[in-house]
C-alpha cells in the first residue's frame, strides 16, 4: 500500500470519491464510469491514474479495456481509515460535550 | 484517555462507543433536535451545517448539508425506522457525493451509565468493500487536521 498521504490526496477531490463510490458497485470500465460526469474520458483517465497511484483501485487488461475495482489492498487498510475517522469523530463529540453542558434540561411538570 | 472507541465488526459493521457525562435525554436530544445537531455534527474547524433537516420520528426523513465556506461541500439524506426516546435510535442514511453512497444502517442506542451516558452506535453496510468506501469518505473528515500537520512537518 502506498503512503497514506497518496491516499488523502486522492481522496481529497469529489470526483475521485464519486469513482470510489461508483466501484463500490462492483468492476466498471472508463467508460461507465465517465458516464454520470460531465467531464472527458481523459480527464476521467486521470482521475483513476491518480487512484491507481494511492493504491485505491486495481485495473486489469482485458482486451481493450482496462476494467477497473476497489483494491483488495485499500479494502484493507481498515485499521488506518479507522484511525482517521476516530481523529473526526473525536472532534464532534468533543464539541457535543459542550453543547451537552450548556443544555438546559427540558422543563418538567413536577418530578416523576 | 481517549472516551472514543471505533471498531470493525465482521465484514459488514464499524462499532463506535462514547461515554458522555451528561444523561441519556440530553444526548439523545443533540441527536435528534436540529438546532442542537447544527452546533455540533461538523467536521473539521470550519465546516458549517447550514441545513438541517431532521423530521425525527419513524418514517421521518432527515438531510444535512455541510459547507466549508470555500464552496466545498457535500449532504446525506437518511431516514429513521425506530426511534425510543430517549434510548435508541434506528435509521438509514447514504452520502450524496454527489452519487449516493451504499446505505448505511445505524442503530444508535444511549444507555444510561454511571450518572452519564454510554453511547453505541453500530453501523453496518451492505459489504465489505462499501464499509471500505464509507471509512474513506471518512477519512476526509479528518483530512484537513492530517495536512495541517504535515505543513507542520515540513
Amino acid at each position: 500500500m502506498p503512503s497514506l498521504d497518496a491516499a488523502f490526496t486522492a481522496l481529497a477531490d469529489p470526483t475521485r470519491r464519486a469513482i470510489l463510490a461508483r466501484l463500490t458497485l462492483g468492476e466498471a470500465t472508463v467508460m461507465e464510469i465517465a458516464e454520470p460526469f460531465d467531464m472527458t474520458q481523459p480527464a476521467i483517465s486521470r482521475h483513476l491514474k491518480v487512484l491507481e497511484g494511492a493504491g485505491l483501485i486495481a485495473r486489469r487488461v482485458e482486451g481493450t479495456k482496462r476494467p477497473c475495482r476497489l483494491a483488495p489492498a485499500a479494502i484493507n487498510e481498515i485499521d488506518q481509515w479507522l484511525n482517521m475517522l476516530r481523529h473526526a469523530l473525536a472532534k464532534n463529540y468533543d464539541r457535543l460535550d459542550d453543547v451537552l453542558a450548556g443544555m438546559q434540561p427540558k422543563k418538567r411538570k413536577g418530578l416523576r | 484517555m481517549s472516551k472514543l472507541t471505533l471498531k470493525s465488526e465482521g465484514d459488514r459493521h464499524v462499532v463506535v462507543t462514547r461515554r458522555f457525562s451528561a444523561l441519556p435525554e440530553a444526548v439523545y436530544r443533540a441527536h435528534t433536535e436540529p438546532r442542537l445537531i447544527q452546533r455540533w455534527m461538523l467536521g473539521p474547524d470550519g465546516w458549517t451545517m447550514p441545513v438541517c433537516v431532521c423530521d425525527a420520528r419513524p418514517g421521518g426523513k432527515f438531510r444535512y448539508e455541510w459547507a466549508d465556506g470555500k464552496g466545498r461541500g457535500f449532504y446525506i439524506t437518511g431516514e429513521f425506522t425506530a426511534l425510543e426516546p430517549f434510548s435508541r435510535i434506528v435509521h438509514v442514511e447514504r452520502m450524496h457525493l454527489p452519487d449516493p453512497t451504499p446505505d448505511n444502517h445505524i442503530e444508535t442506542r444511549f444507555d444510561a451509565d454511571a450518572g452519564g451516558t454510554l453511547m453505541t452506535m453500530r453501523m453496518t453496510l451492505p459489504d465489505a468493500a462499501a464499509r471500505a468506501a464509507m471509512l474513506a469518505t471518512g477519512v476526509e473528515q479528518g483530512m484537513e487536521a492530517s495536512y495541517a500537520r504535515l505543513e507542520s512537518m515540513n
